[in-house]
């Protein structure tokens, strides 16, 4: 049963000190409202998944790690692989965190992230079948926050698209007598084929102002949220809105604006920090 | 096999069900079903069918999740085992259902006036009985009514409806074989006199351009549902009067 969050008690003088300084256009950290903060990837952090990623945004960490495995195709879907995504919130991200299996809020990252790449065809999950209809490869992606500090949907948004871009199928061999698949994991074929790249852009309404990458203070203060997915050929692929806080349709809009803007430039980003490694 | 080959609009822009792009199914609103819940409804859209109940504001248990400042709102979304086509659905809870459970309560916890009952619980239980797309904002039309039938303190009802694109006609109220075909599904829930939206979800893919027609299809036709809710409400107060 999804329950009423126990939010922590901010002290009315810091909640005025935060609201004062997003008045005036700024963050805590004296970037602009609009501005995300300094955004750091560290490839190959564990060599034996596919791809890993550790992604920090100012004081968040989110670990992104993908493993292909050989599996079935869903019966609906005979020629195409398989993507699952998974999130978790570890319990040395916060002191709030407990250890478990995951709760509401990381199964609703987990499938905003899932969506955004489902519906943008992000992936060519086409390219990814061995035999039709029975051999497929299985892509997991799977996220751990590390270290809580705000706007985790983007963070994890932004890690795994960058584990993803930096994929490669390993060799493979099928026997035809047998069926049976060996794999080479030392050696690559090929890149993992994506279509294009995703971001999601979550615009935080604290007070009355919009603001955009929250810190954790800023955050627990924040009524509530929107994250638009936002694909490299200008797009809208995913949208939730999060939190108790309500929207006019022309804050939608305004917030829609800063998505696309925003989502164009982390794309770009991404993409120079992905070449680097390349 | 998708069934993309199946025209889902006709060159005449008639949908599978006959009906026009900006038209809803029929609904149907109930309440007061349950004797023993302090609200209930049940509310139908076409053959989608959901039951919701709400007890409190009631004592919580277990007493340590209480709030010393206001009420908290607990929320279950779930759908029967016989409730979809095809194989029985596990009753284990799915990680969709934990999601909506998580945002339909967003959607109606910004209508209640939960600060006027500190330390108390208001539960929402809402069933799917049969499911054939918009479960969960036919739960939650259903779920306002139901609190206002608990008589529970609320800004403004709730209202709740999917506006979606098929074949590239955008389209309201997607029945579930144009939810599993369509390009794209986004269920939307506002309070209606205030116009604020509590709830805004997008599956599938939108231009900028279409969000925004989507977005002014959807108040269009959730005002038609707020006036559905309100005779809903209004007749069951005529029949106690009688």
């Amino acid at each position: 049963m999804s329950s009423t969050p126990e939010t922590l008690l901010i002290p009315k003088i810091k909640y005025s000190a935060i609201l004062n300084v997003i008045s005036k256009g700024f963050h805590v950290d004296r970037r602009s409202v609009m501005e995300y903060r300094q955004l750091n990837i560290t490839y190959n952090v564990a060599p034996n998944a596919d791809s890993s990623v550790l992604l920090r945004l100012g004081n968040t960490q989110i670990l992104a790690g993908i493993k292909l495995e050989i599996g079935q195709p869903f019966p609906d879907n005979p020629d195409e692989g398989v993507l699952i995504v998974n999130a978790e919130y570890i319990p040395a991200a916060s002191p709030v965190y407990e250890p478990g299996p995951p709760d509401e809020d990381a199964i609703e990252l987990a499938r905003i992230i899932d969506r955004s790449l489902r519906e943008s065809r992000a992936i060519a999950l086409d390219k990814l079948v061995i035999t039709p209809g029975k051999r497929v490869w299985s892509l997991w992606v799977d996220i751990y926050v590390l270290d809580y500090d705000g706007n985790l949907i983007d963070a994890s948004m932004l890690a795994s698209m960058a584990a993803l871009a930096n994929t490669y199928i390993p060799y493979y061999e099928v026997d035809q007598t047998t069926g049976s698949i060996r794999i080479d994991r030392n050696k690559k074929i090929m890149p993992l084929p994506i279509n294009k790249y995703v971001a999601t852009v979550t615009i935080n309404k604290i007070g009355e102002y919009m603001v955009i990458d929250p810190t954790g203070e800023e955050e627990a203060i924040a009524s509530g949220s929107i994250t638009f997915s936002v694909s490299e050929d200008n797009y809208i692929v995913g949208i939730q809105k999060r939190g108790m806080g309500t929207f006019s349709t022309d804050e939608i809009e305004k917030a829609l604006d800063v998505a696309l803007n925003k989502g164009k430039e982390m794309i770009e980003l991404l993409k120079k920090l992905t070449a680097v490694t390349k | 096999m998708k069934l993309n080959k199946t025209k889902l609009v006709t060159e005449d822009g008639r949908r599978i069900d006959g009906r026009r792009p900006d038209e809803l199914r029929p609904i149907r609103i109930d309440i007061g079903v349950l004797k023993n819940a302090d609200g209930s409804a049940i509310v139908e859209y076409g053959n989608t069918k959901v039951l919701a109940a709400v007890y409190g504001p009631r004592e919580v248990v277990p007493r340590h999740e209480e709030l010393a400042d206001r009420a908290i709102v607990r929320c279950r979304y779930r759908m029967l085992s016989f409730s979809t086509t095809g194989e029985r659905k596990s009753p284990a809870p799915s990680r969709r259902e934990i999601e909506l459970s998580k945002v339909i309560r967003e959607a109606l916890e910004p209508a209640i006036l939960s600060s006027q009952f500190p330390r108390t619980a208001i539960d929402i239980f809402i069933e799917v009985i049969n499911a054939d797309g918009g479960t969960r904002t036919a739960g939650i039309t259903a779920a306002a009514v139901a609190l206002a039938d608990a008589g529970i303190p609320m800004l403004d009802l709730v209202a709740a409806v999917a506006v979606g694109k098929l074949d590239g006609v955008l389209v309201v109220d997607l029945n579930g074989i144009e939810d599993m075909n369509g390009e794209a599904d986004m269920p939307i829930a506002i309070m209606p006199s205030l116009g604020r939206i509590t709830m805004l979800q997008l599956n599938g893919v939108l231009s900028p351009g279409e969000f925004k027609s989507a977005l002014s299809l959807a108040i269009s036709s959730i005002n038609k549902i707020y006036e559905l809710q309100k005779e809903a409400l209004r007749r069951k107060y005529l029949t106690i009067e009688e």
